[in-house]
């Protein structure tokens, strides 16, 4: 069997490999958000705010090329669902990048305050919301729907730890009133790392649209 | 137990009312050569039915045997059958005309007869018969209006046929099909001759064709049977591979040939 759509073929490759671009910038900067957060590092904070500009452009770019692909192939069947995942998919990056956009923030609100207690879970938390996306994406590379439907579960560990450190946090409103500010920013920060988890989970729906035409609803 | 055996009967002439042709174990063979395997499926009332598939995959023979314009192709062979309405369409009772007045056929080229327009329409109805001038004037006019050209053609009725464009002429051979009222309306590429504009024009006409009648329409367009049909049928090699919704089949296809043939990586 010939193929005689090598150009589709092409154009579908790069939109697949500007998605997975993009991943690595959304990626980095949770990494960084997340290394700023612990180090006190406000430049690094800085820095990830002044980026997030590369990560919208690339949103904008697989955008275009989505709005080009139907227009010029009317694609179909498979060719149609990845299309549309790749489109679904860039939108919850896009989030992404945002949410590490306002870790960052919440780091400078903090600055150089010394933090009233060292959180370790929130970390622990985060690790696991990393790892989520590090797997949804394997998922989406690799087309594993197993990978991508395991997800929902590990979802469920991050929001349990996520109602357990908000529970933590306002006990110790209660024991360091002069400190609201700071813990109130970080129950934000547990939210925002939250929040990584859903975004892996929708695109791990996503994935498995793509792969079996059909939608799984993985936030129940 | 009656009132089962009722709801049985109920159930079973629910489902033939549903399906205006079933088509059952059909082969069908041009001298030695096989065109058509073992195809089963039944086409329903009221909705457009799509037939795609490579050249030669056998949606034309399919097409022309469901009002036997077949036979005119010398050395025919068929087994199997094909039912119109519950009654077998190869049995000795079914005179061929009738069937053809109730099953009627648009081409892929226009074809009107070298005759101005109005007896291109009146041409059908007068074989039937029809003499009275009034009768034929209602439907003549009933028949363009069915068929989205009066506007464009009421003030010319008697010009050649042949003076139209392309997309009126099919136009007009949708309204001489019309004109004797048939069930059915097979296309065979109705639109392959036709700019985008008149193919569009045709296509919003077959829509509301389908309230009166049954469609089905064999297309080499597939993006056309994805915008208009309600059921596709992927053929290949003389087998029916797929035949389903048309969302279906365009979305999520579940045979991998109807997948590499619809998304062009079958070459």
């Amino acid at each position: 069997m010939s193929n005689v759509r090598k150009t589709f073929d092409a154009e579908l490759d790069r939109l697949k490999e500007t998605l997975l671009e993009m991943v690595k910038l959304s990626q980095n900067a949770i990494d960084d958000a997340l290394r700023a957060l612990k180090e006190t590092d406000l430049e690094k904070a800085q820095a990830i705010i002044d980026n997030d500009i590369q990560i919208n452009n690339y949103e904008e770019s697989i955008n275009n090329q989505v709005v080009k692909i139907l227009a010029q192939q009317q694609p179909v069947a498979s060719d149609l669902r990845r299309t549309i995942a790749v489109l679904k998919i860039s939108n919850d990056v896009e989030r992404i990048g945002d949410l590490a956009v306002n870790i960052a923030k919440s780091v400078l609100i903090i600055g150089n305050e010394e933090l009233i207690k060292p959180i370790e879970d929130i970390p622990k938390m985060a690790k696991i919301a990393q790892g989520m996306l590090s797997d949804a994406i394997k998922a989406f590379y690799e087309e594993d729907v197993i990978l991508a439907g395991d997800l929902a579960k590990v979802d469920d560990q991050v929001d349990d730890m996520y109602g357990k450190l908000i529970k933590e946090l306002l006990e110790l409103m209660t024991k360091y009133p002069n400190s609201l500010s700071q813990i109130t920013q970080l129950c934000f920060i547990c939210r925002y790392i939250e929040r990584v988890g859903d975004h892996a989970t929708n695109i791990s729906e996503n994935i498995i649209y793509m792969v079996k035409g059909k939608m799984f609803d993985l936030n129940a | 137990m009656t009132d089962m055996i009722s709801n049985q009967q109920n159930e079973n002439s629910a489902i033939d009312d549903q399906y205006i042709f079933d088509i059952h174990d059909f082969n069908l063979w041009y001298g030695s050569d096989q065109a058509l395997y073992g195809i089963n499926m039944g086409i329903e009332k009221n909705k457009i039915t799509a037939v795609i598939g490579p050249s030669g995959c056998g949606k034309s023979t399919l097409l022309k045997t469901l009002n036997r314009m077949i036979e005119m192709v010398p050395n025919v062979n068929t087994s199997g059958s094909i039912k119109y309405d519950n009654a077998d369409i190869f049995s000795k009772k079914q005179m061929v005309e009738d069937l053809r007045t109730q099953v009627g056929m648009v081409f892929q080229k226009p074809n009107p007869f070298p005759k101005s327009i109005y007896d291109n329409v009146a041409y059908g109805p007068r074989i039937h018969g029809i003499k009275k001038k009034k009768v034929l004037d209602e439907i003549v006019e009933k028949s363009l209006r069915g068929a989205a050209i009066w506007d464009e053609v009421k003030d010319r009725l008697n010009q050649n046929a042949y003076g139209l464009s392309g997309g009126q002429q099919q136009r007009v051979c949708i309204a001489r099909c019309l004109a004797i009222e048939p069930n059915v309306i097979l296309m065979d590429e109705p639109t392959s001759a036709l700019d985008p504009i008149s193919t569009l024009k045709i296509e919003e006409l077959i829509k509301e064709l389908k309230d009166k009648y049954t469609i089905v329409i064999v297309t080499h367009n597939m993006q056309q049977a994805a915008r208009i049909s309600d059921k596709t049928a992927f053929m290949l090699t003389g087998e029916l591979v797929e035949f389903t919704d048309t969302d279906t089949l365009f979305s999520n296809p579940k045979d991998k040939r109807t997948e590499d043939y619809i998304t062009g990586r079958f070459g």
